[in-house]
């Protein structure tokens, strides 16, 4: 069934984990941040699945599920958030909202 | 079992008595903690008979498995007297507030019994981390006391308090961390820890972490600066229970947790233990002769005879462990006595300076006759319970060095000065003008006083029980930690 | 050394009863004293009878020579001390007991009328019965704990007795001063009974003395713990430098001054120091340091005595001066003699002391000498009485003083010739003190207000009577201890005998005196007293000299009668130091040192906080990049760094 190499996986999660990373940190779009964070996410399940079909046994994607079930509860909860923010301020912008320091 | 009942009599009346209102608080409470004093009796009977003992007192059931902790409750005869001296204070620490308004008094006894409930577990805990947590419990509602219910200035003494008594548990808990891992058993039970004690090269900074705690909690020098003010600010229940039971803890940990855990860490920073002992019984002293104000003249004089007590104990010999664990029983009594003369006072004149005070004898020959009986008391004369305690405590740092023993011996001189000063300013002479009308005893404050002047002079008369009773864990604690 | 020997003995019943009489009687006069009203004096003199009975019965019936050992409990043990609630019956503690209650029952009976008109009548009498019963326990003890319970309760009752008056807060500093002066004797007795515990592992008289046998003669451990043992006779018997008490003692009311501070509590560190006499024998250093202190504080007493003018202040000083010659008795190990003294001192100085409260009592409070004079006419008993104490006291035979002194001369004469002289010289300061307390008081006119003379009448019979039973033995109280001149045997001595016998094998023997040496050294004392007592009579007497208003005193009286001074170097030396070292403690080390350091703990966590509280700019990109970066030191760290 190992018809990808194994290596083929962690190119590609590598590569989705850094388009996530870098997006975080240039962005300034907080809906877009988020949709990083989710694709950061899903790079570490995507490695989390292979790994477990490497290794022959079913934990790793017991883990994803996991992750999966806690990403969808940040993003109701993020969005929430950032729906509430928009009333407020109307704008997504993170260099505006910039109020939360001491 | 029985110890479970006696953990849970008080926690189940902290949460009933919730739910009441009014006076009915009071006599719940009341109710409660004699229930807890008889049910006591009771242990205490079963406890005379050996063998029925081990199987009805300790209970050891796993509660969480790694790491391992288990729920390891039991009774010796130490524990019995320090969970004695709790239950026989907390009914009178409750009569004690009965003529006395407090808003939301529900809260405040729930706060009270809860109290109680986490001091009860702190002497009768035979694993580490359950012990541990007893310990942090018995803070949390001492604290909501004194900042509700306290006097001027509580926010800041209260918050002092508990930051100077938190920093003292967080080195404790790394102590009890570094302990867990350099034991080979993984284990915190005080049966394992006492038999297979950790390298001794790691003793010494496992003293520390435990000294430093205990010291704060006792206090000793020069680790005491939140006494005086938390004792003075404190509502008295507060401070009753503060210092009769609470210092208790700590002492009663020197001996439970120190001496037998690391006898070779002990053994070397025991001269150095000494030294801020006895300084600190001269020092505080020294300090209660000046002092004005009623309550912190006994919080320094409370300050001195525990050093005494902290003192014999690190002595390491027999005497005074033994003397240590009968003159915790003393001066929780005399001290809960001492306290309360002081609020009865402070109540009727509105006024703790002892200088704007003044024949009271004249008004109150009653109280005047209670409060001179507990200030003999606290001075130690013969007959009364510190006597022998303090004897004891005094040969044992007089096995150690003599010299320590004739310094530490001031207190005798001392204590007679601050006392009798204080007693002659407030209490003789003709009235000051501050003092018009002081009304003699309430029925719950003579009951009160009454009974804590029997027990000062049964406990005197008859010491022998007392010292039975915690004599063969004192031998056992004294065989552990004697290092050659 | 745990014996739980049921006593069979027929001491067994008295022996007990001795001290529980007087408990008995406090807790009644304490408890409902306020309902008998001027019943609770009798009932405290009638069980301190009771206890007297008891102390003879005790006297007829122990075998002489022998000691019996009367076991109520084993009190309390820790490690292997057994401390036993036990009474040690014997000859010495036997005296005692006869003077203590004998004595006890007659103030007692004398207090009734001097106290009639107090308020605190019923109080007055709980105490002395508790005071009486504190004194039983020590004088009773088989072990030196049992006699410390004693010891410091005495000194309580002392206290309380003092500051009897409490309004008064001169009274009341009295009270405390003697409190505290004998808490720092008390504090030398604890010390030595630990050194007892840590070398015989035993407070028991007879375990001790067996320990200190084996140790032998001149051995420091014995040295140590008989100074620290007489640090606390030190105190309570009031010798230098611990003597300042007494004096102010005076604040109490009279029977307790002639109880308290005359006949029985001030005599407790001479029984303690007999009761412990092997050990001070097998300590010569130590007797030679009683022996000096002893001597000095009778010379010194006795010098103060010469310029006081309150009639009670000069008996005060009076018996500090005789307590010093019974130490110096001690101190050249002629026990006896030294117990002799304690006697015959007991019953003349207590009769002293009521007469003088007699007096007072006619002159409805009056203290002051200079306020008195020809009270002899009017209250003829209490002088005649009084005067015969004062014969007592100067060493005038056929009185009892003059045998006991006369001993402790003759032995200061063979000891040391010099201690001879001083002490012959300071009782010679006494004749002269007492007569001149007599033609102040009693002879010639009367020099206060006609108010008060008016006033002046002879006390109710309970107090003349103690008075007249008192001087008859003064007067025949000597007879139990002839000298060697006039008798072979030395009654007292010879009763006494078994107690000391271990000491006299100890102690460089004595070589018998001859008779004639006596009979100089007899005459001597006598005529020295006689021309004191002459000098006296010329004075007061003669010139009907009054001594001067205090302000109008100079140069030596004037530091004589103020003492010496030795309570305001006292006070500038140790009470104020400490009173500025309680300050400094307070906010040098407390507020400023320790409670810094603490704020110095929260300022510095506070300003670490501020500057770190910069990084948190809001922006959450910049977050974000912290948090990046950090994710890739830690791999750094992780993959080049071994740890």
């Amino acid at each position: 069934m190992q018809a990808v190499p194994q290596n083929w996986y962690l190119l590609l999660s590598t590569f989705m984990f850094c388009i996530g990373v870098m997006g975080v940190l240039l962005r300034r779009n907080a809906i877009i941040i988020l949709m990083c964070i989710e694709l950061m996410l899903n790079a570490v399940n995507l490695l989390l699945v292979s790994f477990s079909s490497y290794a022959g046994n079913a934990e790793g994607q017991v883990f994803v599920f996991f992750i999966m079930v806690v990403a969808a509860a940040e993003v109701a909860v993020g969005l929430a958030l950032l729906v509430s923010i928009y009333r407020n301020v109307a704008s997504t912008d993170i260099d505006i909202l910039s109020k939360m320091k001491w | 079992m029985l110890t479970l009942i006696l953990l849970l009599i008080p926690l189940i009346a902290s949460i009933l008595v919730l739910f009441l209102k009014g006076e009915s608080v009071k006599w719940f409470s009341f109710f409660a903690t004699i229930v807890q004093l008889l049910f006591t009796f009771y242990v205490y009977s079963v406890f005379q008979n050996k063998e029925a003992a081990k199987s009805l007192l300790a209970i050891n059931i796993e509660w969480i498995s790694s790491p391992k902790i288990n729920f390891n409750i039991a009774l010796d005869g130490m524990s019995l007297l320090m969970v004695f001296l709790s239950n026989l204070l907390m009914p009178l620490i409750v009569l004690a507030g009965f003529n006395r308004t407090q808003e939301r008094s529900h809260i405040f006894y729930s706060l009270v019994l809860l109290m109680h409930f986490a001091l009860i577990g702190v002497f009768v805990s035979f694993d580490g981390f359950l012990y541990y947590i007893f310990w942090e419990l018995a803070l949390i509602p001492i604290y909501f006391i004194s900042l509700n219910w306290g006097g001027v200035n509580r926010i800041t003494v209260t918050l002092k308090f508990f930051i100077y008594t938190l920093a003292g548990s967080l080195l404790m808990l790394f102590g009890f961390l570094f302990l867990y891992w350099n034991t080979n058993l993984h284990s915190l039970s005080w049966f394992d820890l006492t038999v297979n004690h950790i390298c001794s090269c790691k003793q010494g900074f496992i003293f520390w972490m435990f000294f430093i705690a205990y010291a704060i909690k006792i206090p000793l020098i020069p680790f005491h600066t939140w006494q005086p003010d938390t004792y003075s600010t404190a509502p008295t229940q507060g401070t009753m229970l503060l210092s009769g039971i609470m210092l208790k803890m700590g002492l009663y940990s020197l001996l439970r947790w120190l001496l037998p855990i690391i006898p070779n860490g002990v053994a070397e920073y025991t001269p150095i233990a000494i030294a801020l002992c006895v300084i600190g019984v001269v020092y505080a002293s020294v300090i209660a002769i000046m002092q004005t104000d009623l309550k912190k003249l006994f919080a320094y004089s409370s300050i001195a005879h525990v050093g005494l007590i902290a003192g014999g104990i690190f002595a390491l010999n027999m005497q005074g462990i033994q003397g240590g664990m009968v003159q915790m029983l003393a001066h929780g009594i005399n001290v809960v006595g001492v306290f309360y003369c002081a609020d009865i006072i402070i109540n009727r004149t509105g006024n703790s300076n002892i200088n704007s005070l003044g024949g009271i004898r004249l008004l109150a020959p009653r109280f005047a006759t209670y409060f001179i009986i507990i200030v003999l008391g606290s001075i130690a004369l013969p007959l009364t319970n510190s006597f022998i305690g303090e004897f004891m405590l005094l040969f044992g740092i007089f096995e150690y060095n003599s010299w320590a023993a004739i310094l530490a011996g001031l207190t005798v001189i001392l204590g007679a000065v601050y006392m009798l000063r204080m007693y002659q300013k407030v209490m003789l002479g003709d009235l000051n003008e501050n003092v018009t009308v002081f009304e003699d005893l309430k029925w719950n404050e003579e009951l009160v006083l009454a009974t804590i002047a029997v027990l000062i002079f049964v406990f005197g008369i008859f010491p022998k029980p007392i010292l039975e009773l915690v004599e063969p864990i004192a031998t056992e604690i004294f065989k552990i930690s004697f290092v050659k | 050394m745990t014996q739980t020997i049921i006593q069979t003995s027929n001491l067994y019943l008295p022996t007990l009863l001795i001290p529980l009489l007087p408990l008995l009687g406090f807790f009644i006069n304490a408890l409902f004293g306020k309902k008998l009203g001027h019943t609770s004096g009798w009932i405290a003199t009638a069980v301190l009878f009771g206890a007297f009975a008891c102390s003879l019965f005790l006297f007829l019936n122990l075998p002489a020579g022998g000691s019996e050992t009367i076991t109520i409990s084993n009190w309390f043990y820790f490690k292997k001390i057994f401390i036993p609630f036990a009474f040690l019956i014997d000859p010495l503690s036997i005296t005692m007991l006869l003077v203590v209650t004998g004595i006890g029952s007659l103030i007692h009976l004398y207090s009734i009328g001097y106290m009639h008109h107090d308020e605190g009548f019923s109080r007055f009498f709980s105490y002395l019965n508790l005071f009486i019963f504190f004194m039983l326990l020590l004088v009773m003890g088989n072990n030196y704990l049992i006699m410390f319970i004693g010891w410091e309760g005495v000194g309580l009752c002392s206290y309380l007795l003092i500051g009897f008056w409490f309004k008064n807060q001169a009274f009341n500093d009295a009270a405390k001063k003697a409190f505290i002066m004998n808490r720092i004797g008390d504090l030398g007795f604890i010390i030595g009974m630990f050194m007892m515990l840590f070398y015989f592992n035993s407070l028991n008289f007879d375990v001790v003395t067996i320990g200190a046998l084996k140790l032998g003669i001149g051995n420091m451990t014995i040295v140590y713990i008989t100074l620290f043992l007489f640090i606390g006779a030190m105190g309570k018997s009031a010798q230098l430098p611990l003597y300042t008490w007494l004096p102010d003692a005076m604040a109490g009311p009279t029977p307790v001054s002639a109880l308290i501070h005359a006949a029985t509590m001030v005599t407790a560190g001479i029984y303690m120091i007999a009761r412990s006499n092997v050990l001070f024998s097998l300590a010569p250093h130590t007797l030679d340091v009683i022996l000096i202190v002893g001597t000095a504080t009778s010379l010194f007493a006795a010098i103060i005595g010469l310029k006081q003018n309150d009639i009670k202040k000069v008996l005060a000083y009076s018996t500090v001066s005789q307590l010093g010659l019974m130490f110096a008795a001690l101190g050249m190990g002629a026990y006896e003699s030294g117990m002799f003294h304690v006697v015959t001192h007991a019953f003349f100085k207590a009769l002293l002391f009521l007469g003088a409260g007699s007096v007072i009592h006619a002159m409805g409070g009056e203290q002051d000498m200079r306020n008195m004079g020809g009270l002899g006419k009017f209250i003829k008993i209490t002088f005649a009485t009084f005067l015969i104490g004062t014969v007592a006291i100067s060493g005038i035979p056929p009185f009892a003083g003059f045998f006991s002194k006369d001993e402790i001369l003759a032995t200061a004469f063979e000891h040391n010739k010099v201690i001879w002289g001083l002490l012959s010289f300071s009782s010679m300061l006494t004749a002269f003190y007492m007569f001149r307390l007599v033609y102040l008081t009693f002879s010639s006119s009367f020099r206060g207000t006609d108010e008060v003379k008016h006033h002046i009448h002879e006390s109710p019979a309970t107090m003349t009577l103690p008075l007249i039973i008192l001087a008859a033995c003064s007067i025949i109280a000597g007879f139990i201890g002839l000298p060697t001149i006039l008798s072979h045997t030395h009654l007292f001595k010879n009763y006494l005998s078994s107690v000391f016998a271990q000491s006299k094998l100890i102690l460089p023997a004595g070589h018998e005196m001859s008779h004639s040496m006596e009979w100089i050294l007899v005459g001597t004392a006598v005529t020295l007293a006689l021309v004191s007592i002459a000098f006296a009579y010329q004075k007061y007497v003669m010139q009907k000299h009054v001594p001067a208003a205090d302000q109008d005193l100079k140069g030596l009286s004037k530091v004589v009668a103020n003492k010496f001074y030795v309570d305001e170097i006292y006070n500038t030396v140790f009470v104020k130091p400490i009173m500025l070292l309680s300050d400094l403690f307070l906010v040098v080390v407390d507020k400023l040192i320790i409670d810094l350091l603490v704020h110095a703990i929260a300022f510095i966590t506070n300003q670490i906080g501020r500057a770190l509280r910069l990084l948190q700019t809001g922006h959450v990109g910049f977050y974000m990049f912290a948090m990046v970066i950090s994710m890739i030191i830690l791999l750094a760290v992780q993959i080049f760094v071994v740890i």
